[in-house]
């Protein structure tokens, strides 16, 4: 019988609500469907989204860490 | 009559020597009993965060989407793209869902998505056409990492009808073919490490010498036609291209990992934190994804289309031959031997773990479900062997004598095919609401209008939805796969008020979802 106390809500975190950034950031093409500013030559469009898989990968170290140490914390 | 480039062959030949050797080598890594289905079809489930790292993301990353994303670039532009945002939402999903499919399955020795399926719902028949589905999905899949092999070869300049032409693909066929029965999951495994090597190399090398050799991305974009730089504005009431990437990249987000091939890599990892950890650490490969697609500018930029050398790979293989182009137009030849490598390599890897991930499926959930319902160990890991040995020689009998744009079209359906399998897979591990029943006739559902949108848009990937006036072009599997919840959902009250027992029986428990 489990008997540890519950403190992880089933695996709900607000953290997890830092991932509808990255979502919101890269599924409105209207944000960023445009050629000005340009990065080393490279029009927005290109830069931003490849900006955004950095971005997101550390969201999602964050994310990790901040959810681990509630995973380990029983 | 052939230009055959050697010095590039000779590396090629040496790597392939050597991951062949390796992929035999393999059996005896982490050692287990090769008879047992779990060891050879799950490497044992005893791969940390590193190998996972690698193994999903050679699963992930195939040697056809080398090819066929700078094909796309080359050809149409910015919507190539939409692989950045696909890959960028990919990795939430991972991070939130499959640490718990993880955990279920490790519980209750739960080897495919059909074996989990059968014990949440008890339903048979909902696993069964997950089954189906992930089969059908990934057969023409396999047949796509055959023609990327195809298009290095072409490449190397090794042309020829018939046998001669076909030559170098059968002894990689029979290289893939015999490794993966020797060694299983394994062979992959240790192969991908290699190949992740050699496609970084090869990405971050062009990534910056190419750029320089054509003086510069200013130049580079200066070369790409107008229409092709951005997408287009959408015309009055429709969201247009704008509709077109968003639903492409988040429909292609959700199918990616209910393919049975990433399913298999997720479950050989050893626990959820492997999972969770390569959440973060897989972007590495996004980044080189959104390189790739800027390889397909690059491609127009050198005007390797124009380009007489390249002019039969180009009608034989049409846009898919750009970077093959591109890099032999920038590289010295012993670069494009270790590229193409790369590639060929690239595409054995995913081809290995998607006949297991099929052999796993009909060894499990056909054959032992409905032909031979007491297995000993060893029968079931000969008849997987067998199997994956036979999936991959229908793959390559397809490649050699079916043309290429129907491999193409299969694959494309074959996505909207598999998202079908999303509530049972996906909300299935959080969830017990739905009513088995119900998932089935959603399933049946999403699969006929998603096959039938494919068909009404020409077997392209977008389907124009028109509502009330009000165009919403975007990807059928996005669409039906919605409106198979829909139905699941509707229809699950209906199933649970007409059985007379309520519901069938739950073989996991809530605990089993997480450590």
């Amino acid at each position: 019988m489990d008997t540890r106390p519950t403190s992880r809500r089933d695996g709900w975190s607000w953290w997890y609500l830092l991932f509808v950034v990255q979502f919101v950031a890269v599924l409105w093409p209207p944000f960023y469907n445009r050629i000005e500013p340009t990065l080393g030559g490279m029009p927005f469009f290109y830069w931003y989204q490849l900006l955004w898989v950095i971005i997101g990968a550390v969201l999602t170290v964050i994310v990790y860490f901040a959810t681990e140490a509630q995973t380990r914390g029983r | 009559m052939q230009d055959i480039n050697w010095t590039a062959l000779v590396i090629f030949v040496l790597l392939f020597a050597f991951i062949t050797w390796l992929g035999f080598a393999a059996a005896r890594w982490r050692r287990g009993d090769l008879d047992l289905l779990h060891e050879w079809g799950l490497g044992g489930r005893r791969f940390g965060t590193f190998i996972t790292w690698f193994l999903l993301g050679g699963d992930l990353y195939t040697a056809y989407t080398f090819i066929a994303v700078p094909a796309l670039a080359y050809g149409a532009g910015a919507v190539a793209f939409f692989a950045v945002p696909y890959t960028i939402v990919i990795f939430p999903i991972l991070f939130l869902v499959f640490p718990r499919l993880w955990h279920v399955c490790h519980k209750h020795g739960y080897i495919t998505a059909a074996d989990f399926v059968r014990g949440r719902f008890g339903n048979r028949w909902l696993a069964l056409a997950v089954t189906i589905t992930g089969i059908i999905a990934t057969m023409p899949y396999i047949a796509l990492q055959l023609v990327g092999i195809q298009v290095v070869i072409a490449g190397l300049g090794i042309y020829g009808s018939g046998l001669a032409g076909d030559l170098p693909l059968i002894i990689a066929f029979i290289i893939l073919a015999a490794f993966t029965y020797s060694s299983g999951l394994r062979a992959p495994a240790s192969i991908a490490i290699v190949k992740d090597l050699l496609i970084y190399v090869t990405a971050f090398t062009a990534i910056v010498v190419i750029p320089m050799q054509l003086g510069g991305f200013e130049k580079i974009f200066a070369m790409v036609p107008p229409a092709k730089q951005l997408l287009a504005t959408p015309g009055p009431n429709t969201t247009g291209a704008y509709g077109a990437y968003a639903t492409l990249a988040l429909g292609s987000a959700l199918a990616l990992f209910l393919y049975p091939h990433s399913i298999t890599a997720i479950l050989s990892a050893n626990g959820g934190h492997a999972i969770r950890r390569n959440a973060a650490m897989l972007p590495l490969y996004s980044l080189m994804l959104g390189f790739l697609a800027l390889f397909g500018f690059f491609a127009i930029a050198a005007g390797v289309g124009n380009d007489p050398q390249y002019a039969e790979g180009f009608k034989e293989f049409g846009n898919n031959f750009a970077v093959p182009a591109l890099f032999l137009r920038s590289f010295p030849s012993w670069f494009v031997g270790i590229a193409f490598a790369a590639v060929g390599i690239g595409a054995l890897v995913p081809a290995a773990i998607m006949s297991i991930a099929a052999a796993n499926l009909y060894t499990r959930n056909i054959h032992r479900e409905f032909i031979n319902r007491n297995p000993t160990d060893r029968q079931e890991a000969q008849m997987a062997k067998w199997v994956s040995l036979i999936v991959k020689l229908g793959a390559l009998v397809f490649t050699l004598f079916v043309p290429t744009k129907y491999a193409i079209y299969l694959q494309l359906l074959g996505g909207i095919w598999i998202i079908q399998t999303l509530p049972a897979v996906m909300l299935g591990a959080y969830t017990r609401w739905f009513n088995g029943w119900a998932l089935l006739a959603g399933w049946a559902v999403g699969m006929t209008a998603g096959t039938a949108m494919a068909i009404a848009s020409n077997l392209t990937p977008t389907y124009s939805l028109v509502i009330g006036g009000f165009d919403f072009p975007g990807y059928s599997a996005l669409y039906t796969v919605i409106l198979n919840l829909v139905v699941a959902a509707v229809v699950t009250p209906v199933f649970n008020a007409s059985s007379a027992q309520r519901s069938l029986p739950d073989e996991t428990g809530a605990a089993d979802y997480y450590a």
